[in-house]
């Protein structure tokens, strides 16, 4: 039954997966195992994504049928619930006076699914929300998001402001979206340039050191 | 325009609307600026019927730029129309382009104040005051069993339950009744006129009106100097793509792709509904301009927002639908691909040759010439990133590699991957002195 939920959520057959919860909720399983399943799944859509085969359609709506069965499965959660180990920690966010968020939640789900703990600051971050956060988290890995070309002057602001406050020896930062490219890279004194999600993903295991 | 237009076909409707751009009847301020405009047209409309002008035309990407150039804000122009006619005006003048953009895309700020918009966040309101553009806000401002009442009657819909959401102004309008609920004495269809609610929107309707009437004043002014100076302008109106309309303003990202999985019939009745819509809008647009070609921004389609099947299958068909119906009318749409669109070049050759145009983002361009050269006028794609931090040299140099790989033969226009909002004004310079320089024919 294990197996077949794993690939059910993973091809998003919406009816039969949640019918399948439904049963195996109703057969007093452990919910924990299902959510553990459910990962599983999520973690196939995301190398279906990386592999070229998902689109953004496919995670958005992996996404909705994950909320879906979280929903079903909470009510009998016992409340002893485990956190799944995580393999480090990055701090993302759409800088200051951009409110695009597409690209970063795309980021956001990809880091997820791959074991990272993500901090999503949302959009139109100030300098010092990013700072504020890489201080409290110790997050080694900072994602800038920005859609349009006012974020180049933000980005750099940000990038200075980590400077600012002492942090940016010790982290790394990468940038991405829209009109994003390795000019504003080299503009806003970034560390690295990623072209897509999958390339936010390895840049992240790259400088924590996750193989 | 005279005579049954109905009649022609739709190349003689292309040549009737071209000539008409050629001459827009106003007095032009000598006879040098005259020559100079029909000389700018003509380059246009050589290069979009895929024929040899006498040199490269250049776009320049000069969205809100004229704003921050003239040491002003975008959020002073969108509330000062001296400082915004100044502001544009200087920008004509400082770089003589090949052809020119009036500020119709710099709203009234206090028409949107008085409408309380929604839709849109814009500097002062959401955005930090300095911020050089306005962004859309995505949301949900349509539910997902609403599809119906878009369908039956999209004006009723507008009316009553779109529009309430989108302007605060408006929420009373949700009580206005059906208006063919009018019939013979229509007593009750006239009650809920009398509600405070309505009626405050009524009265933010007519000050908003008032307000965009003395902008579209200074506009017009600006757009005829342009005119007169011997500036054509090139875009005669907008029109989105379906499945764009209904995934920008209306179900959001989100909303759209779980209808593409869970309601998808809905979803195309919705884009059959709405493409006659665009398609009235675009040619209304073209018809009170007089300049026969319509902007299309893509953006859901681009690479990674779907797969080439779903592009296939949601995307393409209700696009050329528009597409198609703007070219049977004699306009000529320029569809703007925003990002890329690499995986996309096979399927979007499928349109009649020269008769519509691709505006690049980040799209490969030698891929896209040896796909769509020989379909399609190209436009593009100096990336925003160098033209915002790199020198004017390095411009240059990438303008003159465009122009080497997409210039031959003509069928190309230098622009920009999108409008930038600031940077240095040399770097606009070497567009246009590169288009000068490397884009002549026959020599």
């Amino acid at each position: 039954m294990a197996e077949n939920f794993v690939n059910l959520l993973a091809d998003l057959k919406e009816d039969e997966v949640m019918a399948l919860t439904k049963k195996r909720i109703a057969s007093k399983e452990d919910p924990m195992n299902i959510l553990e399943d459910a990962r599983k799944g999520m973690e196939i859509v995301g190398k279906r994504f990386a592999g070229g085969e998902y689109f953004l359609p496919e995670l958005v709506f992996s996404g909705e049928l994950l909320k879906q069965i979280t929903a079903l499965v909470k009510p009998h959660l016992s409340g002893k619930a485990t956190q799944t180990k995580r393999v480090g920690k990055v701090v993302i966010g759409t800088v200051a006076g951009d409110i695009h968020d597409i690209g970063l939640n795309i980021v956001d789900f990809m880091l997820d699914v791959n074991g990272f703990e993500v901090y999503n600051l949302g959009v139109d971050v100030p300098a010092e929300k990013f700072v504020e956060k890489v201080k409290e988290t110790k997050a080694p890995v900072v994602g800038l998001s920005g859609f349009l070309t006012p974020a180049f002057d933000a980005m750099k602001e940000t990038v200075a402001a980590l400077e600012k406050a002492g942090l940016r020896k010790n982290i790394k930062v990468m940038i991405g979206g829209g009109q994003m490219d390795d000019e504003v890279r080299k503009y806003a004194k970034a560390d690295a340039f990623g072209k897509d999600a999958m390339a936010a993903v390895s840049l992240a295991k790259k400088w924590i050191g996750v193989n | 325009m005279p005579g049954d237009r109905t009649k022609l076909s739709p190349g003689k409707k292309r040549e009737e609307r071209f000539k008409r751009w050629l001459s827009p009847g106003i007095k032009f301020s000598t006879p040098k600026a005259e020559k100079a405009y029909q000389e700018r047209a003509t380059r246009f409309i050589k290069v979009l019927k895929l024929e040899e002008p006498d040199r490269v035309p250049c776009i320049l990407p000069a969205g809100l730029y004229a704003a921050s150039h003239a040491n002003t804000s975008l959020a002073k122009v969108m509330y000062d129309y001296k400082e915004l006619s100044r502001a544009w005006v200087k920008f004509l003048f400082d770089f003589e382009g090949d052809t020119y953009t009036p500020p119709g895309l710099v709203p009234p700020g206090r028409a949107l104040e008085a409408l309380d918009y929604k839709l849109y966040k814009w500097p002062g309101h959401g955005l930090s005051p300095d911020t050089l553009s306005y962004q859309a806000v995505e949301g949900e401002w349509m539910k997902a069993d609403e599809y119906d009442a878009l369908i039956k009657d999209p004006s009723n819909f507008w009316l009553r339950t779109y529009l309430p959401r989108v302007f605060g102004a408006f929420k009373g309008f949700g009580q206005i009744p059906p208006i063919t609920s009018f019939e013979e004495i229509a007593t009750m269809s006239l009650v809920p006129f009398g509600l405070p609610e309505v009626q405050a929107g009524f009265r933010a309707l007519l000050e908003a009106g008032r307000e965009s009437l003395e902008w579209a004043a200074v506009v017009g002014e600006v757009s005829r100097h342009a005119l007169a100076a011997g500036y054509p302008a090139i875009m005669g109106g907008f029109a989105k793509a379906p499945f764009d309309t209904l995934g920008d303003t209306l179900r959001g990202t989100q909303g759209i792709i779980l209808d593409m999985f869970q309601r998808p019939e809905k979803l195309h009745e919705a884009m059959a509904r709405i493409a006659p819509l665009a398609i009235d809008g675009a040619v209304a647009a073209a018809n009170g301009t007089g300049v026969p070609v319509i902007f299309m921004p893509l953006h859901k389609g681009a690479d990674g927002f779907m797969s080439q099947k779903q592009y296939e299958t949601f995307y393409w068909p209700s696009l050329k639908q528009v597409i198609m119906a703007l070219i049977e009318e004699g306009i000529t749409p320029i569809l703007f691909a925003e990002g890329s669109y690499n995986t996309r070049l096979d399927i979007i050759k499928d349109l009649p040759r020269a008769k519509a145009a691709w505006y690049f983002d980040q799209t490969d361009m030698v891929m896209a010439k040896k796909t769509l050269g020989d379909t399609c006028c190209l436009i593009g794609n100096v990336p925003t990133s160098l033209l915002m931090t790199g020198t004017p040299e390095e411009v240059k140099e990438h303008c003159r590699q465009l122009i080497k790989v997409c210039g031959k033969g003509g069928g190309y226009i230098l622009a920009a991957g999108a409008n930038i909002d600031a940077g240095n004004p040399e770097n606009l310079r070497a567009m246009m002195d590169a288009a000068k320089e490397y884009g002549v024919y026959g020599k």
